[in-house]
């Protein structure tokens, strides 16, 4: 199997491990990027294809297909935010991120979605961003689609998402098929842990490869500490040099000059920075309306063999949850299915000693359904908001309130009734007291009772998206519709 | 003692403290596991895999020392935040007091019997006070994610690991 970062490495892309720097560093470029997710390495690709330099700061290591080996026990500590268990300030929200070159596109599911039109809709109406439209934004669509493959995927579905599939059938639920940003996809299931076989078309593949063999340059292991600015204009970008851990300082410090700065951190890393930099706030907006995408949790035990650990994680899902209601009324909720590896699974499962022992036993033949809260649009549903730790890094206080807890439970109920029509002979909801159900009646009242609460109730998250609101003005956002920020002229998020 | 725990719950104020001083007492932050974490952690893990660790008796000694091996690698990956929270943690469930009124341990870990760590584990995972049941929370993970990371528990489970012989 051919490793093409190390293949282009060879041939003389510029690369800098700032763990192995010996001395301070200053760098100039025209822009300076932070951040090589799917905002950092798309806009590396625009702005190097327009002749620009850029350089592109990642605090994460680089990794390739040749490091991917299909290990929890390598990946998540390497590639994800905190090893993979990065959690809200109560601890109640496990978040999945990537930490890495690529970002978390180098590390999902490759579940490629179009923004949904009554999204598009509500920020006009909420945020004045009439210049954003299903219209005005399907052209940038298909052109990303293009670039990263995203199409039908047209393999049977693995067993796990068949599970979803059969039992939406059953109750008439209308289900569809997910759209797979991949390239001759082997179809293993190891997504979540770095693709093995360069099949997922992620920034790590596409975007920044394209930059780098224009000659823009990447500088890992590098912490985008604080912005500097004069005026009205961000003059430099000071950065502080991790030791190979991806924790600790090593001690050496980068300082990047540019003529425009992109923060492209994600949502909880960018308005950390722009806190810690003291950027103008007057309105106090940065860091609110964080969103999550709140995820609940049903496990099954079905009567065959699912292996969800095994083929594409999603190709199946469903809407109809999403559309009971307007926007911004009751939460909706999409079903899908995650990827099932003993770490992951194992950690999340509630319970211990016998009783865990008992349904880890029959891990082969688990399957599990999430539901992921819209959350952002009911007035009650506000998000969270980043704030600085004391050491000055982000944390993100999102409280659990009654609407999303209302949400939760028809979620849990939906996704326990799906389980049972599709044949499984025992349902429990991912919660510290659900004893687990044989029949969807006593799923019914089982799950009617249950108390939802912060920390009885397990709640995880692999979106994290907002931090820096968009919109018209500088009264109720952070920047415009094009990513502009209001105060700082030569900046953009 | 049940009810002397369940009356030093309801102090969180006390229970503060307590942390406070267990922080003082770790702050200089990732270390090694000490030899009485070690013991707390044996006790802890002892229960919370019992029924995935073999019964024979020098077997789940040698599997339990392995599994803090991996829970001080899980931690060493932690955010250095975390990590100080969890020496907290640590460090209070090591001092007598705090074992014996936080979590209603009364005899050293080495020595407790396996249904007052049962006990204690339950309590904290269905504990009013929010630390108590996150602390629960990452006792939990943290002795999962080391037990199920390992290669040699995968057979009990019918995973067989990742695809071999393509790359």
């Amino acid at each position: 199997m051919q490793d093409p970062i190390k293949a282009g490495l060879a041939a003389g892309w510029k690369h800098i491990d700032a763990s192995l720097l010996a001395r301070d560093l200053s760098v100039e470029a025209d822009v300076v990027i932070v951040g090589s997710g799917a905002g950092g390495g798309v806009t590396a690709d625009i702005l190097s294809d327009a002749g620009l330099h850029v350089v592109l700061v990642e605090e994460g290591p680089l990794r390739s297909s040749s490091d991917f080996r299909m290990r929890e026990a390598d990946a998540y500590p390497e590639l994800y935010q905190e090893s993979a268990s990065r959690k809200t300030a109560d601890k109640a929200i496990n978040i999945l991120q990537g930490r890495c070159v690529g970002g978390s596109t180098t590390v999902n599911w490759t579940s490629s979605f179009r923004t949904p039109p009554e999204v598009f809709d509500y920020w006009q109406r909420q945020f004045g961003l009439r210049q954003l439209s299903v219209e005005s934004m399907s052209s940038w669509f298909a052109v990303m689609e293009h670039k990263l493959r995203v199409r039908a995927w047209d393999t049977p579905p693995n067993a796990n998402n068949k599970v979803l599939a059969a039992g939406a059938e059953k109750l008439g639920i209308p289900i569809g098929a997910i759209k797979r940003n991949v390239k001759g996809c082997w179809n293993l299931g190891y997504c979540g842990m770095g693709c093995p076989t360069n099949a997922k078309q992620s920034m790590l593949l596409t975007t920044i490869p394209a930059a780098l063999q224009r000659g823009a340059s990447l500088i890992t292991r590098l912490r985008a500490e604080r912005l500097r600015f004069a005026g009205s204009r961000v003059t430099a970008l000071d950065g502080v040099a991790l030791q190979a851990d991806g924790l600790h300082p090593s001690g050496r410090r980068v300082h990047l000059r540019a003529r425009h700065f992109v923060i492209a951190g994600g949502a909880i890393g960018s308005p950390a920075l722009l806190l810690r930099s003291g950027v103008p706030d007057p309105q106090r907006l940065l860091g609110k309306r964080t969103f999550l995408h709140p995820v609940l949790i049903s496990s099954a035990l079905m009567p065959e063999r699912v292996d969800a650990y095994a083929g594409a994680p999603q190709s199946i899902y469903t809407d109809h949850f999403l559309h009971q209601a307007p926007i911004d009324g009751p939460l909706g909720f999409k079903l899908e299915t995650p990827p099932l590896h003993p770490v992951l699974y194992a950690t999340t499962l509630q319970g211990f000693g016998e009783t865990h022992v008992k349904l880890m036993r029959e891990f082969t033949n688990v399957n599990v359904l999430l539901a992921l809260l819209r959350d952002g649009f009911h007035p009650e549903s506000r998000g969270g908001q980043v704030r600085l730790g004391s050491d000055g890094l982000p944390v993100l206080d999102y409280p659990l309130g009654d609407v999303i807890w209302e949400a939760a439970r028809r979620a849990l109920l939906a996704m326990a009734e799906i389980q049972f029509a599709a044949g499984a002979r025992w349902v429990t909801p991912v919660h510290e007291t659900a004893p687990g159900y044989s029949s969807w009646a006593e799923a019914r009242t089982g799950i009617a009772e249950l108390p939802l609460k912060p920390l009885l109730c397990r709640v995880v998250s692999a979106h994290v998206m907002g931090g820096c609101g968009m919109a018209d003005t500088p009264q109720r956002g952070v920047v415009d519709h094009r990513g502009r920020h209001f105060w700082l002229g030569n900046l953009s998020v | 003692m049940i009810a002397a725990r369940r009356q030093f719950l309801k102090t969180g104020l006390a229970g503060s403290l307590l942390l406070g001083c267990a922080g003082w007492l770790n702050a200089a932050g990732a270390r090694p596991l000490s030899d009485a974490e070690r013991e707390m952690l044996g006790a802890l893990t002892n229960a919370l895999l019992d029924g995935a660790l073999p019964t024979d008796l020098a077997a789940r000694r040698r599997l339990i020392a392995v599994t803090i091996d991996g829970i001080a690698v899980e931690i060493a990956g932690l955010s250095l935040a975390s990590q100080k929270e969890i020496g907290e943690l640590f460090g209070l469930l090591v001092l007598a007091p705090g074992r014996r009124f936080l979590a209603g341990v009364s005899k050293p870990w080495r020595e407790a019997a396996a249904g007052d760590v049962l006990e204690f584990l339950q309590a904290w995972r269905s504990s009013r006070l929010s630390l108590l049941q996150s602390a629960y929370a990452a006792l939990h993970d943290l002795t999962f994610g080391a037990w199920y990371a390992r290669p040699d528990t995968w057979e009990a489970i019918g995973y067989p690991g990742p695809p071999r012989g393509y790359f």
